[in-house]
């Protein structure tokens, strides 16, 4: 693989140093052309660890952020067994957040960190769960066209060149396929249901739609750091065509659905073999990562208070481990 | 699990990741027929498996039995309820699944219990927890206690899980086989329920100054309720005779002589001077309530209600 040895190395560099680096890059530049993997312990360079770290602690934040919409209809949920489904649904999500906090651990930074940086509104998360959840449908959408989209970006990270985020992502995977089959099953009893039903189910698949689309990042043209993810072996499809591949899965299912997509430009490029969409709103993507979205300010709130009431918790829990330890010690 | 049919291997990872949906003619392979959230591992007895039995003519509770198992279900479901909103606001990620966890293990027991009663009158569990009214639930005052902060929360889920755990104990010997089968299901969940609450009290107690002063304050606020989960009736009496169900005060010297152990390790016991508290009047089991109820069935009951006889 050409072109891997993109750091440059600092002057202040002893001798020894300087042949410590090089015979790292060379290592690290083997591992990935070998299309291996990289573990913690392993010299990397600084900018694959520091691409890593925001990759990784923005899914994680995805995840736990994420909880919120979906959190909003458990007390409601309209019958006990999607009560225990969706129940199950957030807390696998804990699950995910928790995963892939400790998997960014491992490149040397603490979850308290990344934590105390998404509260402070410095780190970012998936931007889709910016838009609020205000019908049970949308339990339904947000399963089949949010997670369904997360798998398909998920899937190829399973074989990121990083070790401990390619196994994290084997198990998270997993557990997404039955959310996505969740949120079909909710749509699907919703369109064969009372005419009110069907109605919730396709006004949810209205307006989640575009931005599930977007969840794939901005078209190739317009994404400066997919080139470099993808020489890395952290990326390994471009934005636009985990995008088509989304699209025609979706056009199919849709049918069994009985829905409809609020897209009437869909259709499949004979020449290119590709999937094609309608035009997105890219303005409205970047207004929403930028801050302008209906929920931002919530969602980071109800983050900040969760861990802010929880502190005493926490601190009673450490206080009380250093007591045992002592008592321990002294034992 | 198989991948979708127009799928690259390089791009399906063998195992995982499936984004079929289980249904035929979708794009994808898979059983049409099944379920595609039926996923239950080993044989567990699932609530789903109840109401065929049911439908089968296989069981039906008798009167007594039906209203008794409607009490333990009702317990089950409101604590559920109020466990749920703790997603995603816990002190910690490990909490919030935790918290999960019990959540879900709670509405399981009850969605068991729930069917079962049902079969008495005809309804299905959500006729029961969707459609009745607040002086029909049958839960204790205890479960429908507010949240509060986490130490009110662990007070409550301590005294529950130790008083749920002698309960169930005792009715996996029950004469009624579908009682005993939730009851031994239930035990083992709700043993690991009491671990996880019982190292919280420790915790809370041995910790900062302020975590003791709020995990007493906790219990004080809860202690009241303690009484009305071990008091007799005509109901509880028959169904002791006939071996279905057990004397909710036979169950006492063993949930005091457990929590008290617990609660002495913690240092807390001469501070709360449990004796001492008062003890509510009750009256949940007759379907009395304090205010907090009509609060939680109106958010649980209300999309259920705008669209009645529809199916989700």
């Amino acid at each position: 693989m050409a072109s891997q040895n993109l750091q440059s190395v600092p002057a202040e560099l002893s001798p020894e140093e300087l042949e410590r680096e090089q015979a790292g890059q060379a290592y690290f530049d083997r591992i990935i052309s070998e299309d291996s993997r990289i573990e913690p312990r392993d010299w990397m360079p600084e900018a694959y660890r520091k691409t890593l770290l925001r990759q990784i602690s923005q899914h994680a934040h995805s995840e736990i952020i994420g909880m919120q919409p979906e959190a909003n209809w458990i007390t409601r949920a309209p019958s006990l067994k999607r009560k225990a489904i969706l129940m199950a649904k957030v807390q696998d999500e804990a699950g995910h957040g928790l995963y892939l906090y400790s998997a960014a651990e491992t490149l040397g930074q603490s979850r308290d960190k990344m934590t105390s940086d998404l509260i402070a509104g410095k780190a970012r998360y998936s931007s889709i769960f910016n838009y609020p959840a205000i019908s049970w449908a949308d339990m339904g959408a947000i399963g089949w066209l949010v997670d369904g989209a997360a798998i398909c970006n998920q899937v190829p990270l399973c074989r990121a060149s990083y070790g401990p985020y390619g196994r994290a992502m084997v198990r998270i995977c997993k557990e997404e396929s039955f959310h996505q089959r969740q949120g079909f099953e909710i749509l699907l009893e919703l369109s064969n249901g009372t005419p009110a039903q069907k109605q919730m189910a396709q006004d949810a698949v209205n307006r989640w739609y575009a931005p599930a689309l977007m969840m794939f990042g901005p078209p190739d043209d317009d994404s400066p750091n997919s080139k470099q993810s993808m020489a890395w072996n952290i990326k390994r499809f471009s934005n636009d065509e985990l995008r088509s591949r989304f699209v025609g899965m979706m056009v199919e299912q849709v049918k069994v659905l009985g829905l409809t997509l609020p897209d009437k430009d869909i259709r499949f490029n004979e020449e290119t073999k590709k999937w094609e969409h309608g035009p997105l709103d890219w303005n409205e993507f970047k207004d929403v990562l930028a801050g302008k979205g209906p929920c931002n300010a919530q969602r980071l709130e109800r983050r900040r208070e969760a861990h802010d009431d929880g502190a005493w918790v926490r601190e009673a829990a450490a206080e009380y481990a250093r007591k045992q330890a002592e008592k321990e010690y002294a034992a | 699990m198989t991948a979708p049919e127009n799928e690259t291997q390089d791009f399906a990872i063998e195992g995982h990741g499936d984004i079929s949906v289980g249904v035929r003619g979708a794009g994808a392979s898979g059983d049409g027929s099944a379920s595609a959230t039926r996923i239950t591992p080993g044989n567990a007895l699932r609530p789903e498996d109840i109401a065929l039995e049911i439908r089968k003519g296989q069981v039906k509770p008798s009167d007594d039995v039906a209203e008794y198992a409607l009490r333990i279900g009702d317990d089950g479901l409101i604590l559920a309820q109020r466990l749920g909103h703790w997603i995603s606001r816990a002190p910690e990620l490990e909490e919030d699944v935790a918290l999960g966890n019990i959540a879900l293990d709670q509405l399981g027991h009850a969605r068991s219990f729930l069917t079962y009663a049902g079969a008495a009158w005809d309804k299905s569990e959500d006729d029961l927890a969707y459609f009745r009214r607040e002086h029909e639930f049958r839960s204790a005052h205890l479960f429908e206690q507010p949240n509060g902060d986490f130490a009110v929360t662990i007070a409550r889920q301590f005294i529950v899980s130790y008083y749920q755990f002698e309960l169930y104990k005792r009715l996996t010997g029950s004469t009624d086989a579908t009682i005993a089968a939730i009851a031994a299901k239930a035990l083992k969940e709700v043993d690991y329920h009491r671990d996880h609450s019982a190292q919280w009290v420790l915790r809370l107690a041995g910790g900062t100054e302020e975590s003791r002063r709020r995990i007493v304050q906790a219990f004080k606020l809860v202690w009241p309720y303690v009484e009305e989960l071990f008091e007799d009736d005509e109901l509880t009496a028959r169904l002791a005779e006939s071996g279905a169900g057990v004397q909710p005060s036979s169950l006492r010297a063993d949930f005091d002589q457990l929590t008290g152990a617990i609660l002495s390790e913690a240092g807390l016991d001469e501070e709360l001077n449990l004796e001492r508290i008062p003890q509510s009047l009750g009256g949940g089991r007759q379907g009395k309530h304090s205010e907090h109820l009509g609060y939680l069935l109106a958010e649980m009951q209300v999309l259920a209600r705008e669209h009645p006889g529809a199916s989700w």
